[in-house]
């Protein structure tokens, strides 16, 4: 099939098209929920039967750095939005720059996740053999990048869950399992998200969206509101509840 | 036979001058194509050659098991032959086989669209298949892998001493495949029908593949995440699964069978559909209470969601959970048992010709009964405690997979070849070969529930002698299988070329695929056409040519209220 204009040589009107690709975008992201979900069941099944440790492993996330992300991502959300909105109205350079804040604000995020990644390769906190959830507790001088008050939470935290799971080290790291699996994969989504962004990106640039034609940045926004939420929801999992009790 | 009147008669046939086929040449027109009837053909050529891998590690299973002490293969090499077979035969043939080749076909033509709704796509899911199959088979050629087709965890993760590694993550891509398949059948059918084509004059074949096509976006995406898990495990020594480090091998189970319980749902689903278009065509009928078929479809796709634990009766789950799922089982047999019942009563009073589609029809419904019936005794928690891993199981899918799936895919075949190619084949060796696969069928799995029954456990490389005679039967069924299957291969095959010319609408049948040529142009209908008539309707259909109409049965379903 040919395109011919905006239009794909398989469909009578521009209607249809913009119908079937915002369907077919929504039967996606029906896929991704269950694609996460498997996940998400296997994270609450051991964090119900390994409860201490999944505490202790929320606690040596940084909540500082989960929760500037979590800004930025929202904020991406709402930059898209603004996007799509402008492509609808057919402000061709407010859409360009909309879009650029977006790709912006989602390397903030993936930059700000490498920054936390490498801080658990540095406290030992990737499971295989080095991993140690003490690590930093018996070991101070070396997670430097901790506060004293991070450091004194750590500690207390942790005798309570070691007197809780004398096992602790061994499920921490299915804790550990978990927030790599879970959040690489939605980092994973991101740099997706980021590829589909500079495409539109281009085509903007080269004023293809008007207010007739701007399905592709509508249900690019789909996917990319998709993977915030995702967001949304592995912060408070991972980051957020029962942190201290 | 009213199909050789009524091609006989009028001026000789002749296929059109330009159509899918020779519209352009060259490697490049297809592998670049996006044409789904060229897509179906790619798809055609590599479920059948995964189909003669599998079946190739099937006669070494059936080979080796014609003695009890089994002088022809190790242990270890038995293992990993069984593996190999299911994981071939499961995810390389029997789940892309009906949708992606006969689905991606027609689905399109049966609608009147010009195209599935995203062409691309349909032609990247076959690359993802092509790329997954590749991991997989070098799994196979570096020695192959032994955990079952269930890479049950911690075996494929932890002690295996295979490739499991290659052949999961194989299965882990081909999986999207499947995935944009189902999503790309779901909005065609939702976005892509002809002007008049209503959701209640959908022939039951796309009914049938949009059930499917839930099951598939629905299912298989668990199934990818919770291989990709395994795969991290093995690779990176994760433990989401593993013992030995806190995990859970029942969740894997859990997951594994979340999927690949509906998976059974999407090989047997097209199946049914094709079934419900041949009955009809061939009977001269209405097909009988097309909505309930139509629901029943959908019904399955649902219920097949909540019966998997009925796999893990003795993994030590909750008796509740256990007798809940039981129960679960039972209902899915509600919609199966109203397909039957329907297809049956279409059949009452019927002008009924044999033609090779309609042998592969019946063959269907027999076999497809005997596997639903014990699929009620496995459901059953006593019964399946006694018979769980033994050959029962083993001849309990077969009936459904080979007996059910595949009847259905070849009867499908033979049906729409004359569309595919313009050519008939030649009827009475296709009737002959029908024959010999339904003997072969029977006498290959009918010895294996007598097996099971006494007690000889699935997956043993050995076994008592007392159990020779029903394995020797068996082995001897096998081969005449391998006969069975090969038989199509080679004449349809020839009848692509040499064959009679077919004519658009042989049979005569009523769907919209058979108001175009054979083969279909590129764009698959001159004009979009228009819908005017009710599916399956031969007495209104006056076009068909079928003299002095079609016959009244006794049992006319009413006409619809709802276009």
């Amino acid at each position: 099939m040919h395109r011919t204009g905006a239009l794909y040589g398989q469909f009578k009107t521009l209607e249809q098209q913009k119908d079937t690709a915002t369907l077919g975008m929504w039967i996606f992201l029906v896929t991704e929920v269950m694609f996460f979900g498997g996940i998400m069941l296997a994270y609450a099944i051991n964090r119900h039967t390994y409860f201490p440790a999944f505490a202790m492993g929320s606690n040596t996330l940084s909540l500082f750095l989960g929760g500037t992300n979590t800004v930025v991502l929202l904020a991406s959300s709402f930059t898209m939005a603004m996007g799509v909105w402008s492509a609808q109205v057919g402000k061709k350079q407010l859409l360009t720059i909309f879009l650029s804040l977006t790709l912006v604000l989602g390397f903030v995020f993936l930059g700000i996740k490498y920054v936390e990644y490498a801080q658990k390769f540095h406290h030992h906190l990737v499971p295989g053999r080095n991993f140690d959830i003490t690590y930093c507790v018996n070991n101070p001088a070396r997670c430097d990048d901790l506060s004293p008050s991070e450091l004194e939470v750590e500690r207390e935290e942790l005798a309570k869950a070691l007197n809780a799971d004398p096992a602790l080290n061994s499920h921490a790291q299915l804790y550990y399992s978990a927030y790599f699996g879970m959040t690489g994969l939605h980092a994973l989504h991101m740099i997706v998200g980021a590829g589909l962004l500079l495409w539109l990106l281009k085509e903007s640039l080269a004023g293809r969206f008007d207010a007739q034609y701007n399905n592709p940045v509508d249900i690019i926004g789909l996917y990319w509101h998709f993977v915030d939420i995702v967001w949304i929801y592995l912060f408070p999992l991972l980051y957020l509840i029962d942190r201290h009790k | 036979m009213s199909t050789a009147s009524i091609t006989s008669t009028g001026p000789a046939l002749k296929l059109p001058e330009k159509h899918y086929v020779n519209a352009t040449y060259g490697i490049r027109s297809w592998l670049l194509t996006t044409d789904h009837k060229r897509i179906a053909l790619l798809y055609l050529a590599s479920v059948t050659f995964f189909f003669f891998i599998g079946g190739f590690f099937a006669m070494m299973i059936r080979l080796h098991l014609l003695t009890p002490n089994g002088y022809m293969l190790s242990a270890d090499t038995y293992n990993r032959m069984f593996t190999m077979h299911g994981v071939t035969m499961i995810f390389f043939f029997l789940i892309p086989s009906i949708p992606a080749v006969l689905g991606n076909f027609l689905i399109p033509l049966m609608v009147g669209a010009k195209d599935l709704a995203f062409p691309k796509i349909n032609l990247l899911s076959w690359y993802i298949y092509i790329i997954g199959g590749c991991f997989t088979l070098y799994s196979m050629i570096t020695g192959g892998l032994d955990t079952g087709w269930t890479f049950y965890t911690p075996l494929s993760t932890v002690y295996s001493n295979s490739a499991v590694a290659p052949a999961v993550v194989g299965v882990f891509i081909t999986g999207f495949s499947s995935i944009l398949t189902g999503l790309n059948f779901l909005v065609t059918v939702h976005t892509m029908r002809a002007p008049g084509m209503t959701w209640f004059r959908l022939p039951l074949f796309v009914w049938a593949h949009y059930a499917t096509s839930v099951v598939m976006i629905l299912g298989t995406p668990v199934i990818a995440i919770t291989l990709a898990l395994a795969a991290m495990e093995r690779v990176f020594g994760l433990g989401f699964f593993n013992p030995a480090m806190g995990g859970d091998p029942i969740l894997f189970q859990h997951l594994f069978w979340f999927y690949s319980h509906p998976a059974v749902y999407i090989m047997i689903l097209p199946a049914m559909g094709v079934i419900s278009e041949i009955i009809p065509t061939f009977a001269r009928k209405k097909l009988f209470g097309y909505h309930f078929v139509a629901a029943a479809s959908l019904a399955i796709a649902v219920i097949g969601f909540v019966v998997w634990a009925h796999h893990m009766f003795v993994t030590g789950q909750s008796t509740y959970a256990a007798l809940a799922f039981s129960f679960l089982t039972f209902l899915v047999a509600i919609p199966s048992a109203v397909k039957v019942f329907n297809w049956t009563a279409t059949l009452f009073g019927g002008s009924i010709s044999f033609d090779t589609p309609m042998l592969y029809a019946f063959g269907f419904l027999g076999l497809f009964l005997v596997g639903g019936l014990t699929g009620l005794f496995l459901g059953t928690l006593g019964i399946d405690i006694h018979v769980h891993d033994t050959y029962f199981v083993v001849a309990h899918f077969h009936y459904i997979m080979v007996g059910g799936a595949v009847m259905g895919y070849l009867g499908g075949m033979h049906f729409w070849w004359p569309k595919i190619t313009g050519r008939m084949y030649p009827e009475w060796i296709a009737r002959i070969a029908a024959l010999i696969l339904f003997v072969g069928f029977n006498l290959t799995f009918f010895p294996q529930f007598v097996l099971g029954y006494l007690g000889m456990p699935r997956r043993y490389h050995v076994y008592p002698p007392e159990f020779q005679v029903y394995n020797v039967m068996s082995t001897a069924g096998a081969s005449i299988l391998a006969v069975g299957y090969l038989l199509p291969m080679i004449y349809l095959t020839w009848a692509a070329f040499y064959g009679k010319v077919a004519g658009p609408n042989p049979w005569p049948a009523t769907g919209l695929e058979w108001r175009t040529p054979s083969p279909p142009p590129t764009e698959n209908f001159e004009v979009t056409p228009v819908v005017t008539w009710e599916p399956y309707d031969f007495h209104h259909r006056p076009d068909l040519g079928l003299e002095g109409g079609a016959p009244q049965g006794p049992a006319v379903a009413p006409a619809h209220g709802d276009d």
